[in-house]
């Protein structure tokens, strides 16, 4: 009993810096991996290859890699020191950890919505440029719209991911959950409680991370329902 | 080997930066140290997806058939071992064992322990349990996608249970579990550079050392990058090819 007065509130603190990595590098990694997709299906060969090899890089190495090539790598070179902007970013663990998630982030979800962009009906758009939609409003009426609906599911599953990898950030002197309960488990010894504590945090967050994009599918198929 | 570096990072004076070349990387025999590691990180893959797919045939077959009590204990291995970082498993069995281990090893009069074999189990465990939990899912849902009709039609012929799953079901369930078990395989290798921050000397072990004794942190990740790169990319064409031959003679037909 002890333990959970002393341990909980510790690791809700690291909950507050666990959101705040999942908040951002979403929200960047995400609308880098629309990009990407886009790049994907656009019809230049150069944009296509780019973002290509961009995925195979990203996801064909380990999450830790990319980090500490960031945060350690990067860090040492002097003109990155010397500018104020890549010094800004470079300097801090948190920085680096939003940054190594949400380029390792768009390279998956620039997959999951490439999926969904190709599983648009060619008939559609072929019907919206023959109606006279601009190409920016044939993307956001009917293109984006209908792979986001496709691509949703799978993007639970990249959240979770996302949600999992913000845990490397304690490697990098950035505590968050995990970076809590290691210091934890090495203070009182009680690993196996410790443990238990964080994984309940962690689950309760995937859970309801998944929900609220359950309520955003819902609304987005609204027009199948009853 | 140096010993492992400071926890804070390197600063180099300027133009400093680009003096450590791979040239440098293959006089002090860093080049060898790196492909042991990477030799390593092979091992630990390949193992570890072996106990994987052991966890992942048993525990997918107890959801498949929904036995009771196990299947529940099962959904909660999977939730949990899904839905929690990697790193805080790796924690909780290295801490855990530690102490656990130590206490045995006292009763039996041993004061340390083998070092490099012990880290080695515990990663298997570790890694091949978090593998196991992926394949448990992808061979619940190849067993799902088998028909029903098949089953059935293999029971009225009055073929024995042993026959039927190994002439039936596991020959249809090995082909639409593949690109999941290849899926699986991915993220295991790349599980594996998570063991390092508890000291099994593998491939990211062998670039952090390295990064912090020479201070060229860039040149040892990048490296550490390629290679895992590397890794991926071939075991990838491997699977590839053993996609096509398990799918060729559905190919014929269609």
């Amino acid at each position: 009993m002890d333990l959970i007065l002393m341990a909980v509130p510790v690791l809700l603190k690291g909950l507050v810096m666990t959101l705040t990595l999942t908040a951002t590098s979403v929200a960047i990694g995400f609308t880098l991996g629309l990009g990407l997709a886009l790049m994907r299906v656009s019809n230049s060969a150069i944009a296509e290859r780019i973002a290509r090899y961009y995925s195979i890089m990203f996801r064909g190495t380990p999450l830790l890699v990319q980090l500490f090539l960031i945060y350690y790598g990067l860090g040492q070179f002097s003109f990155v020191q010397d500018s104020t902007v890549l010094w800004w970013v470079f300097s801090e663990g948190t920085r680096c950890a939003v940054l190594a998630l949400a380029l390792n982030t768009a390279a998956y979800t620039s997959e999951i919505l490439r999926g969904g962009l190709q599983s648009v009906p060619v008939g559609l758009v072929e019907a919206a440029s023959a109606a006279g939609m601009s190409r920016v409003l044939r993307f956001r009426r009917i293109e984006f719209p209908l792979a986001i609906r496709q691509a949703l599911p799978a993007y639970g599953n990249e959240l979770v991911l996302v949600v999992k990898g913000t845990s490397l950030a304690s490697t990098i002197t950035v505590l968050e959950i995990t970076g809590y309960a290691k210091r934890l488990m090495s203070q009182t010894f009680a690993i196996l409680e410790v443990f238990a504590l964080a994984g309940v945090i962690y689950l309760a967050l995937n859970v309801l991370l998944i929900g609220l994009l359950r309520l955003v599918e819902r609304r987005l198929m609204r027009h199948q329902q009853r | 080997m140096g010993r492992p570096a400071a926890a804070g990072r390197t600063l180099l004076p300027r133009g400093s930066m680009m003096e450590f070349g791979l040239a440098q990387l293959w006089a002090d025999g860093w080049i060898y140290a790196i492909a042991r590691g990477a030799l390593v990180t092979v091992a630990v893959g390949i193992c570890s997806m072996v106990l994987g797919l052991v966890v992942g045939t048993v525990c997918g077959l107890i959801k498949w058939q929904r036995t009771l009590v196990l299947s529940q204990i099962v959904d909660v291995y999977t939730t949990v071992w899904r839905g929690v970082p990697e790193l805080l498993i790796i924690y909780l069995l290295f801490f855990g064992s530690v102490e656990f281990m130590a206490r045995i090893a006292a009763a039996f009069g041993f004061t340390n322990m083998g070092g490099g074999g012990y880290a080695f189990a515990v990663t298997v465990l570790a890694i091949g349990s978090i593998s196991g939990a992926y394949s448990t899912e992808a061979v619940r849902g190849a067993l799902a996608a088998v028909p029903i009709g098949h089953i059935e039609a293999a029971k009225a012929l009055g073929m024995p249970g042993h026959r039927i799953f190994r002439r039936i079901i596991a020959p249809q369930m090995l082909r639409i579990a593949f690109p999941a078990i290849n899926n699986v395989w991915q993220t295991t290798i790349k599980d594996t550079a998570l063991v390092s921050v508890v000291g099994l000397q593998e491939l990211m072990r062998t670039a952090f050392i390295g990064a912090g004794s020479t201070r060229h942190p860039f040149v040892f990740y990048s490296v550490a990058f390629v290679v895992y790169l590397i890794i991926t990319l071939v075991s990838q064409v491997g699977f590839n090819r053993v996609e096509r031959v398990l799918s060729s003679d559905t190919a014929k037909v269609a």
